[in-house]
């Protein structure tokens, strides 16, 4: 989405609004590379976009089966645009297992593209088809452009002297030729970009390029049947800027250069590699001139007690993971709490339990975030709902962090930490600063030390060693309010317990009240999310208030302390939804910090929420209830109310 | 190790004020003490000096030190370690675990801060027992040890810390016991190497484990069951009082090392080891000595720096740094961009 959190009009034009394209080949195929390049293109163009790109856990399944397939879906278009889209319009598949796993997610009357030279025999065994799903009318509610890419491509690829193997690694840019065809894309970009990427070694750049044009001409000049035209989408009215694509793992680490930089501090990163939280670190590498150590630690525990370890030093320290790493890094994380150090916990979240779907999106570590540690452990928790929010998240997370003197969990998702979208590049003069103090003398009476004692907010004095006079020793044990000397009396334990909830609760002082994304502060329903179902729920809501339903959505970007105003908000509604790609976790929460009658709506199935499925749920709200329509003011009995548990997809 | 300009201290300053929580007459206090003693000797500066900890009886360590100190989590005090020496270089770690913690649960971790050599001192409590957790056998525990959880005794077979080190490619391997009067000069030798030194310290758990290295440890004949290790000495132990001088030799045939007697001081003559401590493949031998038919090797087995890990790190960082742009605004702004116009007008990308 180019701007959120803005009620917009849907527009209304004789051209389509906005295309969903899913690209799907074999995992070898090079598909994430084809739609990440059709992604710029569409920015190029001036779309908005949102993508998803769906990959198996393997990194080289066996070739041609339906569990080693690759997709890569993006919806853009000439209106804002807040989900990668529900149905695709068009279909490329680059084989019979990609055809066979994708095409039921197919719109009816869609556009089916297919490389024939991949239907072979053994190929369509593979994707267990008994006969060819091209010839035998299986296909018939949608469009089926079949021929053969493969030829086509090693055709166009000849002059340059190729093996097989390598001239068929082309058909990846013959499709995006088409593909750019298709929607009237300029080609010059992505020359630039092949030319950039085969730098040494030209003869592959110039075949790939031969390739592109190849598949552009086709479109051009090869008749086929009335079934492909051209489509031409306006460029998005966006407000005047720079603008770029990012993805979630990008946008983190930019967000935490500049929380480093806003704080005056370096920073130090301690990771392990996990998918899909390891881009992350991929990419901090590369920023050391911004002050960033980056460690690759021999483990989980390593990584976040090096992190705990260069913060208890005066640096920012940071560690990021996924949900089975986070699991390992909680003991570690009640010892930032007890010694009340600075630290960023980033969770890009995957589907669980356990190693669960590693490449599939969940947000199902709601509940480990906020409760899940030994004792009472309080720890801030902030949830990104897009690549470019977890830019703003990742600087509040290093903020409340810093500011606070707590560990922080920053929740992102695998579709988050993979999609790109389109970001207008924000000014860095327009960031308020926070910069870190360390204490330089005693500051307790009569020079006395006091490491534990409290600043209006609560949060102890940050001492780092090498500081002459200030020695000190702090640790995981229960100590003095004040000195920090190890005491674990009956009073300590209740007076630090208190001081410690107290100064996070007191967290919510210091963010913004909550706001209603869409709609209303009160009325028949509210849609309440958290994190990357931001998109599907923002355009459901949408589309059911152009329906005249009374339903606004609520997004929680603070998901521990909650907005101060929450409570009463929440309260202004006669009934309270919760999608979430969990079992109902934020609902729990909801219910049990509120008692509210929050419902929830769950979907795990590694997939994000499809906006139909929302819409759905809200339609069977209203429909179920006699009378009950947008506005009406009617006695909502919840005795009648239908369960909507019961509208899970 | 470190270049740090060296300040003048004297034992009462690096006792802080806490009380020692230690049961009486715990191996632990007499290497506190000698710790205490080593620092002012070696000019450490307390507010330089960061002794960093796990769990278990040992790691209560750091409270009783009046420099910064860190009572971390169990077993995993070397990464926090690495993670506060690559945060500022300049302090000088003091690593304080046991048998259990650094070998047991923090085995992995012991293990990659020697590969990686982060310059700091490890000192590894070894008492063959856990004693915070009230006397289950250790990793170190020999076989058929009795205890709450080994009440037939215990039949896996005990780590060797010092070769646990050196195959992790530790670059100092140190070794001495909580009485001896020797300690505070392996202390200074691991202080003085520049890299990970790996100090085995026996301790004698007086309650769960009780004179358990007495064998080599007790005064009487230690003359005979200890070998002290110095640098360009032959290694001789023994006396004539004692049933002769006896020396370490090398068994060309076995590729072993063998006991020689040595008659009138003519160690030459039997074939004993000039002690080399950069000699690695003699460190080999040294740590897998079986103490029995051999004595008990102490003192410093080995001592052959390499780079450290945080010079290659800060090293690498300090490169890749060179010349590049700090600003925010251009970092922000990298990557495929594209500008939109107010008049919605022809974009441009770059």
């Amino acid at each position: 989405m180019a701007t959120q959190l803005a009620e917009r009009a849907a527009t209304t034009s004789n051209h389509p609004e906005s295309v969903v394209v899913r690209f799907a080949g074999d995992s070898g195929d090079g598909m994430q590379l084809t739609g990440g390049q059709f992604t710029l293109s569409s920015a190029l163009t001036g779309n908005d976009f949102a993508t998803f790109p769906d990959f198996p856990a393997e990194i080289r399944a066996p070739q041609g089966t339906l569990f080693g397939v690759s997709a890569f879906q993006i919806n853009f278009g000439s209106t804002d645009i807040e989900t990668a889209g529900d149905a695709p319009d068009v279909l490329v598949a680059m084989n019979p297992a990609a055809l066979k796993t994708n095409v039921g997610a197919l719109k009816p009357g869609g556009l089916i593209i297919a490389d024939t030279g991949e239907f072979t025999k053994r190929n369509l065994e593979k994707a267990k088809y008994d006969a060819s799903p091209i010839d035998d009318g299986s296909l018939a509610k949608w469009k089926v452009l079949a021929f053969d890419i493969s030829a086509l491509t090693l055709e166009s690829v000849k002059p340059f002297g190729l093996g097989n193997k390598e001239a068929l690694r082309c058909k990846n840019m013959w499709t995006l030729g088409l593909a750019l065809w298709m929607f009237d894309r300029d080609r010059a970009p992505l020359i630039d970009w092949l030319n950039a990427k085969f730098r040494k070694n030209p003869t592959l750049a110039e075949a790939n390029i031969a390739a592109l044009n190849a598949g552009h001409a086709y479109g051009e000049t090869a008749e086929l049947g009335g079934q492909l035209h051209k489509v031409h989408l306006d460029p998005v009215p966006s407000p005047a800027g720079l603008y770029r694509t990012i993805t979630g793992a990008e946008a983190v680490a930019l967000g935490l250069v500049a929380g480093a930089q806003l704080a005056d501090l370096p920073m130090f990163f301690g990771g392990y590699p996990i998918t899909p939280a390891s881009s992350i670190l991929h990419y901090l590498v590369g920023l050391k001139e911004f002050g960033v150590t980056t460690f690759q630690a021999e483990d989980e525990i390593a990584a976040i007690a090096a992190a705990i370890g260069a913060s208890y030093a005066g640096k920012l320290g940071v560690t990021s993971s996924s949900g089975p790493g986070i699991a390992l890094k909680t003991e570690a994380m009640g010892l930032a709490v007890m010694t009340e150090l600075p630290l960023v916990i980033v969770n890009s979240q995957r589907g669980g339990p356990s190693t669960g779907l590693p490449t599939k999106t969940e947000q199902s570590d709601l509940y480990q975030a906020v409760y899940g540690r030994n004792g009472d452990t309080p720890i801030p928790v902030i949830a990104a709902c897009s690549p470019g929010d977890a830019f703003e998240c990742a600087i509040e997370a290093v903020r409340i962090a810093t500011q606070f003197m707590t560990p922080v969990i920053l929740l992102t998702d695998g579709y988050i930490a993979n999609a790109a979208e389109p970001w207008a590049v924000p000014d860095p003069d327009t960031f308020t600063p926070f910069p870190a103090r360390f204490l330089q003398v005693p500051n307790g009476p009569d020079g006395s030390l006091l490491p534990y004692a409290r600043d209006d907010k609560g949060a102890r004095p940050w001492i780092k060693p090498g500081t002459p006079g200030l020695m000190h020793r702090i640790g995981g044990i229960e100590k003095n309010p004040g000195t920090g000397n190890l005491d674990y009396s009956p009073g300590s334990h209740q007076a630090m317990t208190d001081a410690r909830k107290a100064k996070v609760d007191g967290v919510a002082k210091s963010i913004p009240a909550q706001d209603v994304a869409l709609g209303q502060s009160g009325g028949k329903l509210a849609v309440v999310g958290w994190g990357s179902t931001f998109g599907p729920i923002h355009q459901a809501v949408r589309r059911a208030r152009a329906k005249g339903l009374d339903v606004s959505h609520v997004h929680v970007r603070h998901i521990w302390p909650l907005p101060e105003n929450l409570g009463d908000l929440l309260r202004a509604y006669d009934k309270i939804l919760v999608p979430e790609m969990n079992t109902g976790q934020f609902k729990t929460l909801l219910r049990d910090q509120y008692l509210v009658d929050a419902q929830p709506l769950t979907k795990v199935s590694g997939q994000p929420f499809a906006i139909a499925e929302i819409e759905e749920a809200i339609a069977t709200y209203f429909d179920h209830v006699p009378g009950n329509a947008g506005g009406d003011d009617i006695d909502a009995n919840p005795a009648q109310l239908p369960s909507i548990e019961s509208s899970n997809p | 190790m470190n270049a740090i300009a060296t300040i003048t201290t004297t034992l009462k300053d690096w006792e802080s004020d806490q009380e020692v929580r230690w049961c009486p007459g715990c191996g632990d206090y007499a290497i506190l003490k000698a710790v205490q003693r080593t620092m002012p000797e070696i000019g450490a500066d307390p507010a330089k000096t960061v002794f960093v900890s796990g769990i278990g009886c040992s790691s209560r360590f750091p409270y009783y030190m009046a420099a910064y100190g860190f009572h971390t989590i169990h077993g995993r005090a070397p990464a926090f370690a690495t993670g506060i020496k690559l945060a500022n270089p300049e302090l000088d770690i003091w690593l304080v675990t046991g048998d259990g913690d650094g070998l047991s649960i923090g085995g992995n971790h012991t293990m990659h801060l020697l590969r990686r050599n982060l310059n700091c001192q490890i000192m590894l409590f070894n008492n063959e027992i856990y004693g915070l957790t009230k006397g289950q056998y250790s990793p170190t525990s020999r076989q058929g040890t009795t205890s709450p959880t080994t009440p037939l005794g215990s039949v896996d077979r005990p780590a060797s810390p010092a070769a646990f080190a050196l195959g992790s490619g530790a670059r100092f391997i140190g070794r001495g016991f909580d009485v001896s009067r020797h300690l505070p000069n392996v202390l200074k030798a691991a202080h003085a190497h520049r890299g990970a030194a790996f100090i085995e310290i026996f301790q004698n758990c007086i309650v769960y484990n009780k004179d358990v290295f007495d064998d080599f440890a007790a005064p009487k004949g230690a003359e005979d069951r200890q070998l002290w290790l110095k640098n360009g000495d032959p290694m001789l132990f023994g006396s004539d009082k004692t049933g002769g001088v006896k020396g370490i030799a090398l068994d060309i045939q076995k590729l072993t090392l063998k006991v020689v007697d040595v008659a009138d001081g003519d160690w030459q003559a039997a074939g004993v080891i000039v002690h080399d401590v950069t000699n690695r493949s003699v460190a080999h031998m040294l740590v897998e000595m079986p103490f029995g038919p051999f004595p008990m090797a102490l003192g410093v087995l080995y001592d052959d720096p390499r780079p450290t890990y945080e010079d290659a790190v800060l090293g690498q960082d300090a490169q890749a740094r060179e010349g590049k742009s700090t600003d925010l605004r251009k970092l922000l702004a990298k990557g495929q961009t594209w500008t939109v116009t107010e008049d919605q007008g022809p974009l441009s990308g770059v």
